[in-house]
């Protein structure tokens, strides 16, 4: 078999990517096609419905929930102010009149007639879409959104937290195989996205932290040490909502695994410039990977991307699990028979010659292609 | 039509991988070909679920030597020649599988009845809303509107009883406005099986906000539950609304012969046919890699539960993070560095589609799949009860016992059959590894028969029983259910170190007598094919099926594994200090040769 399907995480100085600025319900849109927008520019924004207030006005009368309609004192639809009466029972002989009152300040929506309930919604929250990336509009979605369209470099990570965020580029050091240390912060890393090496222990982390880095690229954490971070466990990766007060993206994976050299020549080239970083990761349907972008009008170095994740011979991959996990090499074979691994297990493998020359053969499932040239 | 299908594909679209089996009419009726299996192709550059399934597809036909993906790149159908096949058909998980929100009045009554109606047609239930469940209403509808599910499954009230407490759910959920998870062109699908006088005040509160669909109710009396016609009308909503959204899915469904089914649906299907020929009770599991559904058929009842999160790819840290490292390390044969352990978990969490090639991967691996198998069953047992709030006749004697209706009819002691399915058990390389697995979180009582899923087909054979019964028959019988052998595993503790039982083989060869010994794990070996009558005397006070110190006796199958006389106790008994436990491992590796003796 000449070639085979595998995933991989694109990294590339020349990629297109659209992203959607969706409001979660209709709203206003502010820009309009062909605009250039930054990545703090407002593009729209909307009224959410506010919060909803019940309140079960019969019983509160001690009226059937039928009746209700006739006690009304306030019409469904109507604004009302905390504490307003709403409905007034018609006592007995005009005396002991009960009274029902707003629960909060809002409209009075509806209330019904089988169980009594009224329902009060409180002001709308306002909710706004940022641009996120810089970048040109491309269309407007009518009341909902734009997509944002630019060109430049890409990197996606295999695993992030924290939210959208934009800065310049700051490069910790210039070596992928090191370790950030906390000493290795400076005060000029301030509201940077900074790009550092193999691993950041949790004192760098914290660290970032305080020194206000805005986000931090790296290859390594330990599992462990993101578990100090959150204060819990994560069990499924689907983030982005964290509030650490550090957006985090991890290129490699879990433990110190120097970044990917080509990753960290590519971010190195744009320090200073502006990155739109965001930590988002759902490894379910719909997967997102973290991300780094870096707009930029030229294009200086030709198209190298994947080919749509088809693994042929000469194919340059990463190993992505135990033993030789981070390696790189290249296919040297791919047969179609499945072959015994040491576990016993008969499973579709291939051959990687790696850098050194040592030939290693892997379940196919275990490595991911790279556009690196070794 | 049966007689004129000569060849079926059937696909099931996990969340991690898609697997393709093709079957062929052969002489000897309806048998598995090959299987073929590729990544699942949610993540971008694809974001379609077809790509995954032409790469399975490629892969059955790369083995079969015979095309079946057309120039077009299409699923030939009907076969011409030796090319493509006659009938096409697909499962799926991917794309999160069905999401669903449940409610019902009373907890413990409608909203549970509703909870089985939508697991048993194979949704996850995100949360279950009651009137009775402590949230105020507002909080009830934040949920609602935060949580976005695929489809809503309203329930409450016997028909004829009050309708004001089904009127009020309506409304919060008419309140809440839930919009759908997957695109907000299209109304949100509520299915309404609650009180039948309740209808007009469901149709006044959500009829214009929602797609509602009003079946009959599934909790007539408060001792009668009726799911069929919700679940029917929830596997109807999926296909038309739910699946249409999910990436690819159109075109899937464009391409087979008859609906999509959700997966865990068509597990459930083969599972409840088992249960049915051979008036067994059985449990079933499917351990994928977002979730582990368990199904079972005791006393001629049906239940089904998702364990959401607990899954050997996607939830792998979510496994560790609930069970506990020392839950988890208790099944792990050598010493290892927490840290280094939890950094394995989670590289496989992001990465999830990796696979073990080391010795030591497999069994940190296997270590976890016990420990999600264990946690979903408890989950389980917890679900599958008697009807709550049914009034029992009692005579004196159970007027004195404490325990109420609601019991669990999980009964490990009664149970006859366990079949695992999923990839950590179908492909364990060797099969008295998943029997172990099985044995060690299930902790089956008694005599019990033990069974995989041979190479992980019961999704597709599901789907293939509701269009070609004879021909998913067929396949499951010869190519997909596998017997072990059976477990041995006697209850209570014997004096001293006395054996707690005495086993007697009678084989066609002369008998076997053997002893089970206290913490002792042994294997005998009964070959697939054979029977054997096996006759269990218990020492006094010791269960094994007929009541303590009673003796027992049943006809066991043999299979690749044999029989497991289980000594170690219910519950079972590890050692708690790290050198007894590995020392005691190590024991019952060697007794059962579980590994390659390399490592």
């Amino acid at each position: 078999m000449g070639h085979a399907y595998t995933p991989g995480l694109k990294v590339s100085d020349a990629a297109d990517f659209v992203r959607s600025r969706i409001l979660p319900i209709p709203g206003e849109v502010l820009v309009k096609q062909g605009d250039e927008v930054g990545p703090e520019t407002v593009v729209a924004r909307a009224l959410l419905p506010g919060n909803v207030v019940t309140s079960n006005i019969a019983r509160q009368l001690g009226v059937a929930a039928a009746d209700i309609k006739d006690l009304l004192l306030v019409e469904e639809g109507s604004e009302v102010d905390k504490g307003q009466a709403i409905a007034r029972s018609k006592g007995i002989f005009g005396l002991m009149k009960q009274t029902a009152e707003a629960p909060t300040a809002g409209v009075f929506e509806s209330v019904s007639k089988v169980s009594g309930q009224a329902i009060f919604r409180e002001e709308p929250i306002p909710v706004e879409v940022k641009a996120y990336v810089g970048g040109i509009v491309s269309e407007v979605e009518d009341t909902f959104g734009v997509h944002v369209d630019s060109r430049g470099t890409m990197v996606q990570g295999i695993f992030g937290i924290g939210p959208e965020v934009s800065g310049p580029i700051a490069m910790a050091g210039d070596d992928p195989t090191s370790p950030l240390l906390a000493t290795d912060l400076k005060e000029s890393h301030r509201g940077a996205i900074l790009v550092g090496g193999s691993f950041a222990p949790l004192d760098t982390l914290r660290a970032c932290i305080q020194q206000g880095v805005k986000a931090l690229v790296i290859g390594g954490i330990d599992a462990a040490d993101l578990k100090e971070l959150l204060g819990y466990d994560l069990g499924v990766a689907i983030t982005g909502n964290e509030t650490v007060g550090l957006t985090l993206v991890v290129t490699e994976g879990f433990g110190q695994l120097a970044m990917s050299a080509k990753t960290h020549r590519l971010l190195a080239d744009k320090a200073g410039q502006t990155a739109s970083v965001s930590g988002a990761t759902q490894i379910r349907a719909g997967v997102m990977r973290p991300e780094v972008l870096v707009p930029s009008e030229i294009h200086q170095i030709e198209e190298t991307e994947v080919d749509a994740g088809l693994m042929h011979i000469n194919s340059t991959v990463r190993i992505i699990r135990d033993p030789h996990f981070g390696a790189l090499g290249r296919v040297a074979d791919l047969p179609a028979e499945p072959h015994k691994l040491d576990t016993e297990a008969a499973v579709r493998i291939l051959t990687v010659t790696l850098k050194d020359g040592e030939h290693v053969t892997l379940p196919r499932a275990n490595v991911e292609l790279v556009d690196e040239r070794i | 039509m049966t007689e004129k299908i000569r060849s079926i594909l059937a696909t099931d679209c996990g969340s991690t991988t898609t697997k393709a089996i093709l079957i062929e009419l052969t002489d000897e009726g309806y048998r598995l070909k090959v299987r073929g299996e590729a990544p699942t192709t949610v993540e971008k550059p694809f974001d379609d679920v077809t790509v995954g399934v032409v790469n399975a597809v490629t892969e059955v036909q790369e083995l079969a030597k015979r095309p079946i993906i057309g120039e077009d790149g299409l699923i030939m159908v009907p076969q011409k020649g030796d090319a493509g096949v006659d009938l096409y058909l697909s499962t799926s998980s991917a794309g999160g599988g069905l999401q669903m929100l449940v409610a019902g009045v009373v907890r413990s009554m409608t909203a549970e009845s509703a909870e089985r109606a939508a697991l048993g047609a194979g949704a996850i239930v995100m949360d279950t809303i009651s009137s009775n469940d402590k949230r105020q209403p507002h909080e009830q509808i934040a949920r609602i509107r935060h949580l976005r599910p695929d489809m809503i499954l309203l329930s409450g009230g016997v028909d004829g009883g009050t309708t004001s407490h089904v009127a009020e759910l309506a409304e919060l959920i008419g309140a809440a406005d839930p919009k759908p998870r997957l695109g907000s062109s299209y109304e949100l699908p509520v299915v309404y099986a609650g009180n039948v006088e309740a209808r007009p005040a469901v149709e006044e509160a959500i009829g214009e906000k929602t797609a509602l669909a009003i079946v009959d109710n599934l909790r007539p009396t408060l001792d009668e539950e009726n799911l069929d016609p919700a679940r029917d009308e929830i596997h109807e909503l999926f296909m038309e609304h739910v699946m249409a959204q999910a990436p690819g899915y159109d075109k899937l469904k464009s391409w087979t012969s008859a609906p999509v089914m959700p997966t865990p649906g068509a597990v459930g299907l083969i599972i409840q046919t088992i249960a049915k020929q051979r008036d067994i009770s059985v449990i079933g599991v499917d351990i994928g890699g977002a979730t582990t559904d368990v199904f079972s058929v005791f006393q001629g009842t049906f239940n089904r539960t998702v364990s959401a999160n607990l899954g050997m790819s996607y939830s792998i840290s979510n496994v560790m993070a609930s069970a506990g490292l020392e839950n988890v390390l208790r099944w792990v044969p050598f010493d290892i560095d927490e840290s280094e352990l939890r950094n394995r978990i989670k590289n496989k969490m992001v990465r999830p589609t990796t696979i073990p090639s080391l010795q030591r991967d497999l069994q940190v691996e296997q270590a976890l799949a016990r420990e999600a198998l264990r946690l979903s069953l408890v989950q389980h047992k917890e679900f599958a009860t008697e009807l709550k709030g049914v009034r029992k006749s009692r005579d004196i004697s159970e007027a004195f016992n404490q325990s109420g209706s609601g019991n669990t009819i999980v009964d490990m002691m009664a149970l006859d059959l366990v079949v695992g399915s999923g990839g950590v058990l179908s492909h364990a390389p060797r099969r008295v590894q998943a029997a172990l697995m099985l044995v060690d979180s299930f902790q089956p009582m008694g005599v019990t028969t033990l069974a995989v899923d041979s190479i992980f087909m019961m999704p597709q054979l599901g789907v293939l029983s509701s269009e070609q019964p004879v021909a998913a028959t067929e396949v499951f019988e010869r190519d997909c259910l596998v017997i072990l052998g059976a477990c041995i595993a006697p209850v209570g503790s014997s004096k001293g170190n006395k054996p707690l039982a005495h086993v007697r083989l009678e084989l066609p060869e002369g008998n076997q007598e053997f002893d089970i010994t206290p913490g002792e794990l042994t294997r005998v070996a009964l070959s697939p094919g054979q029977t054997a009558n096996c006759h269990i005397t218990p020492s006094k006070g010791v269960d094994v099926g007929a009541g303590p110190g009673q003796a027992f006796q049943k006809t066991i199958e043999g299979g690749e594994v044999g029989i497991l006389l289980d000594g170690r106790g219910r519950p079972l008994h590890i050692p708690s200090s790290a050198k007894e436990r590995v020392s005691a491992i190590e024991e019952w590796i060697e007794n059962l040769d579980l590994y390659p003796r390399s490592t």
